[in-house]
C-alpha cells in the first residue's frame, strides 16, 4: 500500500485542473487553425487598407488635345484640396472614351481650358468636378483680365491672399480615425473571446454531465475547485489568443503603416487585456451556471442564447458608443457592469473615458464579478449532479 | 471497530418524499470482498455515492479506520460509478494520470501507475486512442483502471461487472481479489448473484432503503430454513401442502420443493411423499444467494 497520507490542496486541485483545460483546448487543432484563420483575415484586411483601398481612392483623369495644357494646374489643385489626382494624356477622344468605358480611366477631359468637357462612366465625383471648374473659370478669368489691361498674376496674388481666419474652440485630433478603427477592432475582440470562451466554459461543464465524468471527479476534488480550475484554464487560453491576435495586429498595422498610433493602440491592447479578464470572469460563472442546467449537448444552445444575447446587445451598443464616445448614452452604457468589459476599451481608445469613469467601472464590475460567480456557483453546485431534463433555475437556486 | 475498515453506520437519506436510505449499517472489513446486493432503486447507489462524499447522508456517518470519512479520505479511495463517465476526447493514458493526479499522486507516480494499469488490463495498444473510440468493453477496462490508479485504500464499485463478457468478468474478479489481498475493503454492487455467492466473503442485500440481510454467504444461507427436493411420480396436486410447518414453494410433476419450518423434521415430509407411491429423489439442500434474495425481496413485496 501507498506510504502514509497524501492529500490535493485546492490550489493544486484548481492547478491540475486549469492544466487540463489548457492542454484541451491550446494543443488542439481547432486552437491554432482558428487562430491562424482570424489572423489572415485580420492581416488581409490590414494589407487591403494600405495597398488597395489606398489606390482606390486615386482618381485617374486621361486628359486629351488642348485639355494636355491643364495637367499641371489640375494636380496643384488636387494637392490643395487634398485629393489624389493621377493625370495622363490621351492620343485622342476615341481612345479615352474606349479607356473610360473599360474602367481604365475614371474621368476623361477634351475641349479646350476655357470650354472643358468631362466624360465619366457614371458620375465625375464633385471634388474632381469643382477643380474643373475651378481651372476652366481660372482660364476665362485670365483671360477677361488680359482684356482688361491687367496682369493676371499680380491681381490672383491679391486675390488668393484674402481668405478666411479659422479659429477652433478644440483643437482637432488628426488621429481621431485611427482611434476609431483601433476602438471598434477592439470591441470586436472583445466581443468574440468573451462570447467564445465562455460558451466554452458550458459547452465543457456539460461535456462533463454528459459524460459522467463529473462524478469521479467530484468524488475526489470539490465542485467549487473544477468549476474554479475550468474557468480559468479556459480564461486562459482565451487571453493567449487575445494576445496573439492584438499582438500580431498591432505589429503588422505598424509595420504596414496604416497605423500611425502605436502608442494609443499599444495602451488600448493593454486595457483590452484586462477588460477581457474582468468580462471573462464576469460571464464564466453565468455561463458555467446556465451550462450546469442541462445534461445534454443539444440542450446547451437553448441556456446560453439569453447569455449571448446580452454580449450581442453590448457589442451592438458599442457601435453608438464609438461614434459618439462622449455622448450621455455611451458614458451610461460603458458604466453598466454587464456591458462595460466590451465598451469600456473602446471608450479609453478613443479618449473619451475620463478617469473616474474608468475607476467607476471597475469597481462595479468587481462588485458584479463578486455577487455573480457566489450566484452562479451556487446553481452550479445544486445542479452539476442532477442529470435528465433540463433543471428550471428556481429549482437550481432553492437547493 | 478494526483497523482499516469502512463503516457505514445508520446512515438516512430523503429525496423529497422517498426515503432512499432508512438507517442503513454494515461495515467492510480490510482484506474483504464485501458484496452489496438488491433489485433496482432499492438504495445501492445511493450508499455508495454518500461513502464517495458525491451526495450527502441526512443523518448517520461513515467511517474509515475508525475516522468520519472527509475529503482528503476520498482522495485515497477508489470508485466506479454506476453511470460509467470518462471524458470521451481525453486519451486513455492522458485520463488516466490525469485522474491518478487528482488523487494526489504526483506526477512521476501517475504516470508510472497509469502505465502500469495500462498493460494489466490489456490496453497497451489503445492507449494513446481517445476514450470515445474504445469498444465498451475496453471503455470499462479503463473506467476500473480509473477506479485503480492511484492505488486506492477502499475501493467502492458500482455494478462493475454489467456489461462485461465472460472473459473481462474473469479478469475484473481476478484485479478485485488482487486488490482485496492486500487488505484493501472492497465493496461492489452486482445483479449476478451467483457471481457475488462465489467471490464475496460477506454480502448485505439491501430493500428500500433497509438492509435485511447482512453476513457472510454461508452464515445468511445456513440460518435461512433449509430446502427439500422430492421426486415422487405419483404424487397428486398438493400433496405436501397440508404437511404443518411446512412450505411448498414449487409443486410440478417434475418435482415438488419445500421449505421446512424452523424445528420442523424432514423425515414426514419422506414418509407423506412415500404414502402416495416411489419416490425417485429426495434432497435435502440450503438456498442459494439468488433463492434468499428472491425470498428477501419477495417478502417485502407481499408485507
Amino acid at each position: 500500500m501507498t506510504a502514509g497520507k497524501r492529500s490535493v490542496s485546492p490550489a493544486k486541485a484548481v492547478r491540475l485542473v486549469a492544466t487540463r483545460e489548457l492542454n484541451a483546448r491550446l494543443r488542439t487543432r481547432g486552437f491554432l487553425i482558428g487562430t491562424a484563420a482570424i489572423l489572415v483575415v485580420m492581416i488581409g484586411y490590414l494589407l487591403l487598407q494600405a495597398n488597395v483601398f489606398d489606390r482606390a481612392d486615386r482618381t485617374k483623369i486621361g486628359l486629351a488635345g488642348q485639355a494636355a495644357a491643364i495637367s499641371e494646374p489640375l494636380r496643384a489643385g488636387a494637392q490643395q484640396v487634398g485629393i489624389d489626382i493621377e493625370t495622363v494624356k490621351v492620343p485622342d477622344a476615341d481612345t479615352g472614351r474606349t479607356e473610360v468605358a473599360d474602367g481604365t480611366l475614371d474621368v476623361l477631359v477634351t475641349g479646350s481650358p476655357s470650354n472643358l468637357h468631362a466624360l465619366a462612366k457614371s458620375t465625375v465625383d464633385q471634388q474632381t468636378e469643382a477643380l474643373l471648374n475651378a481651372i476652366s473659370r481660372q482660364e476665362v478669368l485670365d483671360a477677361k483680365l488680359i482684356e482688361s489691361g491687367q496682369v493676371p498674376g499680380e491681381v490672383m496674388r491679391e486675390v488668393n491672399s484674402a481668405r478666411v481666419e479659422v479659429s477652433t474652440l478644440e483643437t482637432a485630433d488628426p488621429d481621431e480615425g485611427q482611434r476609431i478603427a483601433v476602438a471598434l477592432v477592439m470591441l470586436f475582440l472583445l466581443y468574440m473571446s468573451i462570447t467564445t470562451y465562455g460558451s466554452l466554459v458550458a459547452q465543457g461543464i456539460v461535456e462533463e454531465k454528459a459524460s459522467r465524468v463529473v462524478e469521479i471527479l467530484l468524488s475526489t476534488v470539490r465542485p467549487w475547485h473544477l468549476l474554479l480550475g475550468k474557468v480559468i484554464g479556459l480564461g486562459i487560453v482565451g487571453l493567449v489568443q487575445l494576445l496573439i491576435l492584438g499582438g500580431v495586429g498591432l505589429l503588422v498595422a505598424t509595420a504596414t503603416g496604416v497605423l500611425t498610433i502605436a502608442g494609443v493602440a499599444t495602451s488600448t491592447l493593454l486595457w483590452g487585456l484586462l477588460w477581457y479578464v474582468l468580462g471573462f470572469f464576469l460571464y464564466a460563472t453565468i455561463f458555467a451556471a446556465s451550462g450546469s442546467l442541462v445534461s445534454r449537448q443539444e440542450d446547451t444552445q437553448t441556456v446560453l442564447t439569453p447569455v449571448t444575447i446580452i454580449l450581442l446587445v453590448g457589442f451592438i451598443a458599442g457601435f453608438t458608443v464609438v461614434q459618439q464616445p462622449d455622448g450621455t448614452a455611451a458614458v451610461v452604457l460603458s458604466l453598466i457592469p454587464l456591458l462595460s468589459p466590451i465598451l469600456m476599451t473602446s471608450r479609453i481608445a478613443t479618449g473619451a473615458a475620463g478617469p473616474w469613469e474608468i475607476a467607476a467601472a471597475l469597481v462595479l464590475t468587481l462588485a458584479a464579478i463578486a455577487a455573480l460567480t457566489w450566484l452562479g456557483g451556487k446553481v452550479y453546485r445544486a445542479a452539476i449532479l442532477r442529470t435528465g431534463s433540463r433543471i428550471k433555475l428556481a429549482d437550481a437556486l432553492r437547493n | 471497530m478494526s483497523e482499516r475498515t469502512l463503516e457505514i453506520d445508520h446512515v438516512s437519506k430523503r429525496f423529497g418524499d422517498i426515503t432512499a436510505l432508512d438507517s442503513v449499517s454494515f461495515d467492510v472489513r480490510p482484506g474483504e470482498l464485501f458484496g452489496f446486493v438488491g433489485s433496482n432503486g432499492a438504495g445501492k447507489t445511493t450508499t455508495m455515492r454518500i461513502v464517495l462524499g458525491v451526495l450527502a447522508a441526512d443523518s448517520g456517518e461513515v467511517r474509515y479506520d475508525g475516522e468520519p470519512v472527509d475529503h482528503e479520505t476520498r482522495t485515497r479511495m477508489g470508485y466506479m460509478p454506476e453511470e460509467r463517465g470518462l471524458y470521451p476526447k481525453m486519451k486513455v493514458l492522458d485520463q488516466l494520470v490525469y485522474l491518478a493526479q487528482l488523487h494526489g499522486l504526483p506526477a512521476n507516480e501517475a504516470h508510472r501507475s497509469a502505465e502500469d494499469w495500462i498493460g494489466r488490463l490489456g490496453l497497451a495498444e489503445r492507449r494513446g486512442d481517445e476514450v470515445q473510440k474504445l469498444s465498451l468493453g475496453n471503455q470499462q477496462r479503463v473506467q476500473l483502471a480509473a477506479a485503480l490508479v492511484h492505488d486506492p485504500e477502499v475501493l467502492v464499485l458500482d455494478e462493475p461487472f454489467s456489461g462485461l463478457d465472460p472473459i473481462a468478468v474473469d479478469v475484473m474478479s481476478q484485479v478485485l481479489r488482487e486488490k482485496a489481498a492486500t487488505g484493501v475493503p472492497v465493496v461492489f454492487s452486482s445483479h449476478q448473484l451467483d457471481l457475488v455467492e462465489r467471490l464475496c466473503d460477506r454480502v448485505g442485500i439491501i430493500r428500500s432503503g433497509q438492509l435485511v440481510g447482512y453476513g457472510s454467504v454461508a452464515d445468511l444461507t445456513a440460518n435461512a430454513a433449509p430446502r427439500i427436493t422430492v421426486v415422487a411420480p405419483r404424487a397428486p396436486r398438493g400433496w405436501a401442502s397440508a404437511l404443518p410447518g411446512i412450505r411448498v414453494l414449487a409443486d410440478q410433476p417434475e418435482g415438488t420443493v419445500v421449505e421446512l419450518g424452523p424445528g420442523v423434521d424432514d423425515q414426514i415430509v419422506l414418509a407423506a411423499a412415500l404414502a402416495t407411491g416411489p419416490v425417485h429423489e429426495f434432497a435435502r439442500h440450503r438456498p442459494s444467494l439468488t433463492e434468499l434474495f428472491r425470498n428477501a425481496v419477495t417478502e417485502g413485496s407481499e408485507a
